[in-house]
């Protein structure tokens, strides 16, 4: 057991913070260290960066235009762009549909579809949920219906995030309602220009449309952008939920929230001293720090897989649950450190119009972000589906 | 980055295991307990051929001068089998305490016969990290040597050890020990309060009356820094014996829901137990990474970067030893309160760990004082 890191990867972790000390912006670091929301301009031009240095997608084969870099490297890779302040990286391409086109597309797709992934020119979304198939996501009625060389698909998804911004949206949609719920599913490509497609914004509790309802009216989709075969969109699904999870812990962004939330309690203050210096607030965040650094651990045991893990199913499940927890607490704490402060919502000017506001600047957007993070342990399989995920396995009844 | 045992830890890992699942079934188990002294010389011989009371002997004391991987497996597999034999306290503790303390002779003298079995020490003093009454023992100089007075509380194993390890303090005024006293076990003045823990392990309240020791009794060095270091040397080799506790505590869960038939089928099959079971399985598996990482830390000669990371470790053991303890009983129903079940006796032996060497606030606070800005 040698718990510190490789002098190859130490090489690799001192690259990377070289490089984001060089290439990222500064304003994009300010506004994500800031705690401000990202522009989705910002997405497109970091992904640019990245993929002009190389690392568009290092975590994919090399033979697609990855680095084929390991577990472990990904994970300082996620680390050290989160401590940097460096914008997110779009999962639905690059974590999500990528990897399922290099295992279940054609050559064609994989030809067409994986570079500008890579390069960031298509922004990829995801079609899956729809207001009757949420945890349930096998009962979605999304009809696909064959009319000579096409598709004609009409149906309704919805909780589809960053759709707005999007140029594709990969979707789940029934080929065969005759069959068992899973078994008549196919996964569909579709241009978001095409016409039939009406995407209406859904205001979250933090008051962004970050989610959207999309409405498919006779969408014409070519049966060349299916993947894969027609009916077994069901297993590339779940192929691809698999790689959505096994990157799910957030430990870069709650090590990043833990700093901003010792940084601002120190500036706070209560009854005349500094709230870190409470003692009753300092065990809280004394508490949060030790969940997060067993969570770090349990990430990193996990990665290097020994027989002394549980099983890949169960590691993923446990990382998602305590990844979102642990994000969900430091919100908690973020929005307790600035009190009252945190009533503060949405400023206004004199007419009535969009203000910035009042207050410390650290604390506008604790609010919102505590309000928004409550997504985390519903998205991506809720919490409760992961611990019937890990009870199968851990009980098998 | 590496998890993974070697070879040879694997293979002391599985003697280990093999030994407590052969030889230490819950019934001979049951039969030590109901002995007069509560525990088993014949235990202790095979533990010694396996060669288990060495392996913190240094190589130049005539031991195997293991690391604390080896000690982490060991524990494990002692915790997995509720072995109530002084392992923690002689092999593990007093071992380390003479070793790191001990003059030459002191050495040459006990730490062979501790790893050969023949020898059984135990440490009398403050291990709790602050958190327990804060008495200790006075010791005044006298002519030829010491005079010890004051109560050691719940020194687990005293009625068994053949040598106490009194750590008192030599100022006038109440504080941390600052010097370590071998005491034989007889000693005029020595009285010893036996009771069996909650956990069923001989212990007593070591009171020492006037007891007299020579010159050459005391151990020398850096007496407050290397006891500080000692514990919480014994606080990972506790948490490392939680670890056997917690998993099989589940494991006994988990095959008991899944034969328990009530309403036309297993209970296991009801989601309210089940993702309970699967709470039970993620605290274990939080306190278990946190336990790893104190393996590689509880040697660190920085007292900050020590016991940050045992301190954290300790928070969440005690935290799963509660919830799984209790939890564990709960999903056992009447069978769980029952003192025929194995389950009772590691809710009973998470209880003690949870108590033992500082509590869960006491760890909490000292990791909370250590907080950076990063």
């Amino acid at each position: 057991m040698d718990l510190n890191l490789s002098a190859d990867d130490l090489s690799f972790r001192d690259e990377l913070r070289s490089f984001l000390t060089a290439k990222l912006p500064a304003d994009m670091r300010e506004r994500t260290l800031g705690g401000h929301r990202f522009e989705a301009s910002d997405i497109r031009r970091w992904q640019q960066i990245l993929h002009a240095h190389g690392w568009g997608a290092i975590h994919w084969p090399k033979e697609f235009g990855g680095l084929g870099a390991t577990p472990l490297q990904q994970y300082l890779f996620e680390l050290e762009c989160a401590l940097g302040g460096a914008p997110i990286q779009l999962a639905f391409g690059l974590r999500m549909l990528g990897p399922v086109l290099m295992r279940y597309g054609s050559p064609a797709h994989q030809q067409y579809f994986l570079p500008r992934i890579l390069s960031g020119e298509h922004w990829w979304c995801q079609g899956y949920s729809e207001p009757g198939a949420g945890s349930d996501l096998a009962s979605l009625k999304t009809q696909a219906v064959r009319d000579g060389d096409h598709y004609v698909v009409n149906g309704q998804k919805c909780w589809n995030t960053l759709g707005q911004f999007a140029d594709w949206i990969f979707c789940l949609v029934r080929t065969d309602p005759a069959a068992k719920p899973q078994r008549g599913i196919s996964m569909l490509l579709i241009d978001m220009k095409t016409p039939g497609i009406t995407v209406r914004p859904t205001v979250l509790l933090d008051g962004t449309p970050e989610v959207n309802e999309i409405w498919l009216e006779n969408v014409r989709v070519p049966i060349a952008n299916r993947v894969g075969d027609e009916n077994l969109g069901w297993t590339y699904a779940k192929f691809l939920l698999g790689h959505e999870r096994a990157n799910i812990a957030g430990i870069g962004s709650s090590k990043r929230e833990l700093r901003r939330l010792k940084s601002i309690s120190a500036q706070e203050t209560r009854g005349g001293r500094a709230l870190i210096e409470d003692p009753d607030f300092r065990r809280r965040l004394a508490r949060v720090e030790i969940d997060l650094l067993a969570l770090e651990y349990t990430n990193l045991r996990m990665l290097s897989a020994p027989a002394s893990s549980p099983s890949a199913a169960i590691s993923a499940s446990i990382l998602k649950i305590r990844g979102s927890e642990i994000r969900q607490a430091l919100s908690e704490l973020l929005v307790e450190a600035i009190g009252v402060g945190a009533l503060r919502f949405a400023g206004r000017d004199a007419a009535g119009a969009p203000a910035a506001l009042p207050g410390a600047d650290y604390a506008a957007g604790l609010t919102a972000s505590y309000l928004n993070l409550r997504k985390l342990s519903i998205f991506g399989g809720s919490n409760e589906i992961q611990k019937n995920i890990i009870s199968q396995a851990l009980i098998g009844l | 980055m590496d998890f993974a045992f070697t070879p040879e830890q694997q293979l002391l890992a599985d003697s280990a295991r093999r030994y407590v699942t052969e030889q230490y079934g819950f019934a001979r188990r049951k039969q030590i307990l109901a002995s007069a002294t509560g525990h088993s010389k014949d235990v202790w011989r095979d533990f010694a051929e396996l060669g288990f009371l060495g392996l913190n002997v240094p190589e130049e004391d005539g031991g195997l001068g293991a690391g604390p991987v080896e000690t982490l497996l060991l524990a494990t597999a002692i915790g997995e089998g509720l072995v109530v034999e002084p392992y923690l306290a002689s092999a593990v503790v007093a071992t380390r305490a003479i070793a790191r303390l001990g003059s030459p002779a002191q050495r040459a003298d006990w730490l062979p016969k501790l790893a050969a079995g023949e020898l059984v020490a135990v440490l009398a003093g403050d291990a709790d990290c602050g958190s327990g009454s804060g008495d200790t023992v006075r010791a005044t100089a006298t002519a030829g040597g010491w005079e010890l007075n004051g109560l050691a509380p719940v020194v687990y194993h005293a009625p068994v050890a053949d040598l106490l390890l009194v750590a008192a303090r030599t100022g006038a005024t109440a504080g941390e020990p600052d010097a370590l006293f071998a005491v034989p076990a007889g000693a005029s003045g020595l009285r010893l309060a036996r009771f069996v823990t909650v956990d069923s392990q001989a212990a007593a309240d070591a009171e020492c009356r006037a007891v007299r020791v020579d010159g050459a009794s005391r151990l020398g060095g850096d007496v407050r820094a290397e006891l500080a270091a000692i514990a919480d040397y014994g606080l990972f080799a506790l948490c490392a014996e939680a670890l056997g506790a917690l998993d099989r505590c589940l494991a006994l869960t988990v095959e008991y829901t899944r034969t328990r038939n009530q309403f036309g089928g297993p209970i296991g099959r009801f989601q309210a137990l089940q993702h309970r079971m699967v709470d039970m399985l993620t605290r274990i598996e939080q306190a278990r990474s946190l336990v790893y990482l104190a393996a590689t830390r509880c040697d660190d000669p920085d007292p900050g970067t020590r016991g940050a990371a045992l301190s954290a470790a300790k928070v969440l053991i005690a935290d799963a030893a509660r919830y799984v303890g209790q939890q564990a009983v709960q999903l056992h129903g009447g069978m769980g309160v029952s003192d025929e079940v194995a389950v009772s006796h590691y809710f009973k032996r998470l209880l003690a760990v949870e108590l033992r060497f500082g509590s869960a606030d006491a760890h909490l606070a000292r990791f909370a004082r250590g907080l950076t800005a990063d």
